[in-house]
């Protein structure tokens, strides 16, 4: 664990470095119209801890000393970053926790039906499709699934799923009518990343569901009286299922830079639009928190993948 | 033997294989029935078709297989089947048991669990119940606490112990037929005699009848009542045991029978090796598939396969598939009359001189033991070698037998590393390793050279064979026409065509390729050369080949050899000398006859004993020792006598007094029977057992 605190920490801080030097947030203030006089401009900066003129030295010990003590320091727009994050955290990771378990689950449905049919027409199917998904850009995807939510509802004359945003307003909250209606508005931006977890998942794990489907032992448990379908799911898909832990961690990285675009397209007000928007606005104390919040994220996905693969694998439990 | 109705019948039974060079007929016609509670062998080399006409009646094959024929058991037809009705039989009324228990176990649920689904498929009983069965059924197959050990993963079995666990699945629902698909033939010979002894006494427990399937016509001889032989996915003859091996009738069988050395002959007994290799099965030419190796073939065998008919002269149910098996018959041809003498071997020792080539003396390696990934922590030592001596002098073959871990692999890399041992000393053509700079080792190294087991893997596919043999010349910068002449010598000299130099390896077939291994080993006309497990990976037919070939090649260039095999038999065959390895130490050695005649050593005796023989009836009345449990580890060896854990004469014969001194004294190597042989063992209480 502490181990781990310490990675995230190193990641945070690199990440506020590369933030440091490569945001300008003087920029800011030249197209501004009368130009406030630099006094001005540096006495606003050194509010933010965002002065380039104090060493990035000195500004990154401030902010360090900030973040040790549970304060992420401020916006561009002077509000409190903690708070901001507050609002958004739960956004994203609504869709990724959605995205990500959904897409692995059925990546290793998927994968392990394209195995059993291999070279079948089924099999053929889903390779194709999990090709497909992975060459097209995110963009392209969510794009695509906005406008085919909107035919679809033109279809059936009825506005079953929406494309903008994560709730209809004035709604009495968490109601049934409520409830209904967000789940309306996550269908669509979840199922871009579930498809994008499916393809990636399947590919792995029609791989790894093969290397096991011709061993001896699926044959042994066909051998003792199970059915060969009983066989495949309680020997060969149990075993293939190991390696598939060591992926979670790399999807959900990969996951994370697919939600930035499906917020952005969707309208969804989380972490990824945020990410976006501090990087254009120059703000180097959200962008770094931003930073921390996908180091914890992923180190978290790896500390799970570990989990589980020590789970699956007892060779790997008792040694 | 009632003569009621066979329990399983196989009838013209055909499966071929869909591939991309044509179908694959890897069975062709093959007909057999098992009466109740007998065993039936079906035996033949690799691509004989003789597992995959189990996997067929047990309806396990890939779907891609085409099935056609008939298998009936208890009078109902199985082929065509559905999966259901098949999963209602399997592991019930047929069970089976396959070769390599450690993959064919799942890797990640526990053996208990594993052999609790298989009571559970077929009996409505509760998780429990099914599990207190496991224990007993673990319990049954001789597995030392069984409760606790049902909680154990396959990994943390040893072979021995998992492939009880598979016989324990096996019987779960007391099956009327049990098919072993090669049970013994990834175990040490020890372990070998405990699981044959134990799927005997399954088959008392429950009453079934058991298909044997093995390569090994010396497993076979004591274990079926009938048998089968198969070659090319055909059956070629086919009748009881003792007319197959005492009265066989057709080349093939005849030549196997003599291409097995045995333990019980005596060193040196010339084995009549058979030419070629099996064909492939893929547009097999019309005819007896056995044509092209065949010393007896006459034009008809080219065209015409035989049908396997019965024998006049034999037993009632001798058939064998051969034109010629009347004549056979008639003039009751043996081995030597129908295969060409091989050249005479008889042993020459005036050959061996007092010199010697390699001297080992009080070698130890020993090797820490680790656990954790990220911080090690020694928590033991692997005390892999652990004081050895040995000597090999000019000319003389000297084998170092054992099973797996007893260090006979560590002792051989120590050598060929031509290291300074991290204790004792190696000493190559009287020099010392531990002295030795580089450019020393690299000149000594010419001296001996090493032939591994699996050919395949010691040769790299992507280089022509001239390559292959220049290797070992060009580092030691032989010029280049002398390496092209000697390459053509060195294909001569192994039985290959000198043409042969821009082939690849995948062109050749096992035995080539052992032969070109052995080639490069003699390319810089070494001394010694270690040969590991030199046959252990081919065919039985094709073994004595190579160690004829061997044998040919001391002979002619007065070559050493340190012989390592955990086949007692070639062993034998091919030694002068041999000492037998237990837990890092040698336990006994001398001269091949007087330790294998008489085996002083109760470790030697047990492998002695355990060595199975291709006649049956030796094979009957012998008198078996089977060993108790497995090697203990090297990491904690017993105290006293290594082997006590396992000796049967310390459990059976000692008194206690006696039995004190196993346990605190360590026994040294030492002189046994006449003065002045160099017959020595390591125990207290060493005997002249004598053999059988
Ligand atoms: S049929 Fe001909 S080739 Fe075949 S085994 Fe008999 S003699 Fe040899
Ligand atoms: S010393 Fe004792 S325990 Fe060891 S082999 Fe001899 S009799 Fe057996």
């Amino acid at each position: 664990m502490v181990y781990l605190a310490f990675l995230v920490l190193i990641a945070t801080s690199a990440t506020y470095f590369l933030a440091a030097a490569a945001l300008n947030p003087r920029s800011n203030f030249a197209g501004r119209n009368p130009p406030p006089p630099p006094a001005v401009i540096d006495a606003q900066l050194t509010s933010l801890n965002l002065n380039d003129k104090t060493p990035i030295l000195v500004r990154f010990g401030r902010w360090a000393d900030g973040v040790l003590h549970g304060n992420l320091g401020l916006t561009i727009d002077h509000d409190s970053v903690n708070a901001e994050m507050g609002r958004r955290v739960g956004v994203s990771l609504r869709l990724l926790l959605i995205g990500s378990l959904l897409g692995s689950l059925c990546g290793i449905a998927a994968g392990a039906w394209s195995a059993v049919k291999q070279y079948q027409l089924s099999d053929h199917a889903m390779t194709l499709l999990s090709f497909a998904i992975l060459s097209v850009p995110t963009v392209v995807l969510a794009v695509f699934l906005a406008n085919a939510g909107a035919s679809f509802n033109d279809a059936i004359g009825h506005r079953l799923v929406y494309n903008t945003g994560e709730y209809t307003p004035g709604l009495e909250a968490w109601s049934g009518a409520d409830v209904v209606n967000r789940l309306q508005h996550l269908v669509l931006p979840s199922l871009v990343l579930i498809l994008q977890g499916l393809a990636f998942y399947s590919r792995y794990q029609r791989n790894s569901m093969l290397d096991v489907l011709g061993s001896d032992f699926v044959r042994t448990a066909q051998a003792k009286g199970l059915r060969r379908s009983q066989a495949l799911i309680r020997h060969a898909l149990r075993t293939a299922l190991i390696p598939m832990g060591t992926f979670f961690a790399y999807e959900f990285a990969l996951i994370f830079i697919g939600s930035i675009f499906v917020e952005k397209i969707f309208s969804w007000h989380g972490m990824g639009e945020w990410f976006v928007q501090s990087i254009q606005k120059n703000d180097v104390n959200a962008t770094a928190a931003i930073g921390m919040f996908v180091a914890v994220l992923v180190l978290f996905a790896g500390f799970l993948s570990d989990v589980v693969t020590v789970t699956l694998d007892p060779r790997i439990r008792r040694a | 033997m009632t003569q009621s109705r066979p329990l399983l019948e196989v009838k013209s039974l055909s499966v071929t294989f869909p591939s991309e060079a044509g179908p694959v007929e890897a069975v062709r016609g093959l007909s057999y029935h098992v009466m109740p509670g007998e065993v039936m062998g079906i035996a033949g080399e690799s691509g004989s078709g003789k597992s995959v006409s189990s996997l067929a009646v047990m309806g396990l094959l890939p779907r891609r297989a085409r099935i056609a024929g008939s298998v009936r058991f208890e009078g109902e037809e199985l082929l065509g089947r559905g999966d259901k009705d098949l999963s209602a039989i399997r592991g019930g009324k047929i069970a089976m048991i396959f070769q390599d228990p450690l993959s064919a176990l799942t890797p990640v649920y526990t053996v208990g669990d594993q052999i609790a689904e298989a009571v559970q498929v077929h009996q409505t009983v509760s998780k429990q119940a099914a599990m207190d069965r496991a224990v007993e059924l673990l319990n049954l197959a001789g597995i030392p606490n069984p409760r606790e050990r049902a909680r154990a993963f396959p990994h943390e079995f040893s072979g021995g112990m998992r492939q009880r666990a598979m016989i324990a699945m096996a019987i779960a629902n007391n099956p009327k037929l049990i098919i072993a698909d090669e049970p013994t033939t990834a175990l040490d010979v020890t372990i070998q005699a405990q699981i044959l002894d134990l799927l005997l006494k399954a088959k008392e427990a429950t009453g079934a009848a058991i298909v044997m399937i093995t390569h090994d016509l010396g497993v076979m001889a004591g274990f079926a009542d009938r048998l089968t032989i198969m070659y090319a996915g055909k059956p070629l003859e086919a009748g009881a045991v003792d007319d197959l091996y005492y009265r066989p009738r057709m080349p093939y069988t005849i030549g196997l029978l003599g291409s097995i050395p045995r333990i019980d002959a005596a060193p040196g007994t010339p084995l009549t090796p058979i030419e070629g290799s099996p064909p492939s099965l893929t547009n097999l030419p019309p005819g007896c598939p056995f044509t092209p190796r065949c010393p007896m073939r006459v034009d008809l065998c080219r065209k015409v396969e035989p049908d396997l008919v019965r024998m006049n002269g034999s037993g009632e149910e001798h058939f064998a598939a051969c034109h010629r098996s009347a004549e056979i018959e008639q003039k009751n041809l043996t081995g030597l009359d129908i295969f060409p003498a091989p050249a005479d071997r008889t042993r020459d020792f005036s050959r061996v001189s007092d010199v010697p080539v390699l001297r080992i003396t009080g070698l130890k390696k020993h090797y820490p033991m680790v656990r954790g990934a990220i911080l090690h922590r020694r928590i033991g030592t692997i005390q892999a070698v652990d004081g050895i001596d040995l000597e090999i002098r000019e000319g003389e073959t000297l084998g170092l037998v054992g099973e797996s871990g007893c260090g006979k692999t560590t002792t051989i890399m120590e050598i060929l590393s031509l290291a300074r041992p991290s204790s004792g000393a190696i000493e190559v053509l009287d020099r010392k390793t531990a002295g030795m700079t580089a450019q020393d080792r690299f000149q000594i190294r010419r001296e001996i050279s090493v032939v591994f087991q699996d050919p395949m893997a010691s040769i790299d596919p992507r280089m022509p064979i001239s390559d292959i043999l220049a290797e070992p010349m060009l580092t030691h910068g032989v010029p280049a026409d002398e390496r092209a002449r000697r390459i053509g010598e060195l294909l001569k000299m192994v039985g290959l065509r000198p043409e042969h130099t821009s082939r690849y390896p995948q062109e050749f077939s096992g035995g080539q390729r052992q032969r070109i291994c052995i080639a490069r080993a003699l390319a810089l006309k070494p001394k010694l050369l270690v040969l590991d497990e030199p046959v252990s990976a081919l065919d039985v037919s094709i073994r004595a080949g190579v160690l004829n070939l061997l044998e040919e090649l001391k002979a002619e260039l007065g070559l050493s050899y340190l012989f390592v095999a955990h086949d007692l038999s070639v062993v034998r065959h091919i030694s002068d000398r041999v000492a037998v390895m237990y837990l890092g130490r040698i336990v006994e050695t001398g001269e091949v006859n007087c330790v294998f005649n008489h085996p002083a050593h109760p470790y030697t005796q047990a492998l002695l004993s355990a060595a199975p023989l291709p006649d049956p009836r030796k094979e009957r009345a012998r008198r078996r020792i089977i060993l108790k449990g497995d090697l203990p580890s090297p990491a904690n060896p017993p105290s006293g006598c290594r082997f006590r854990t396992r000796c049967q004469k310390f459990a059976d014969e000692l008194n206690d007094q006696q039995r004190q001194k196993c346990i605190d004294v360590d026994p040294v190597l030492c002189e046994h029977g006449n003065a002045g042989s160099d017959h020595r063992a390591a125990c207290h209480y060493a005997e002249g057992g004598k053999l059988n």
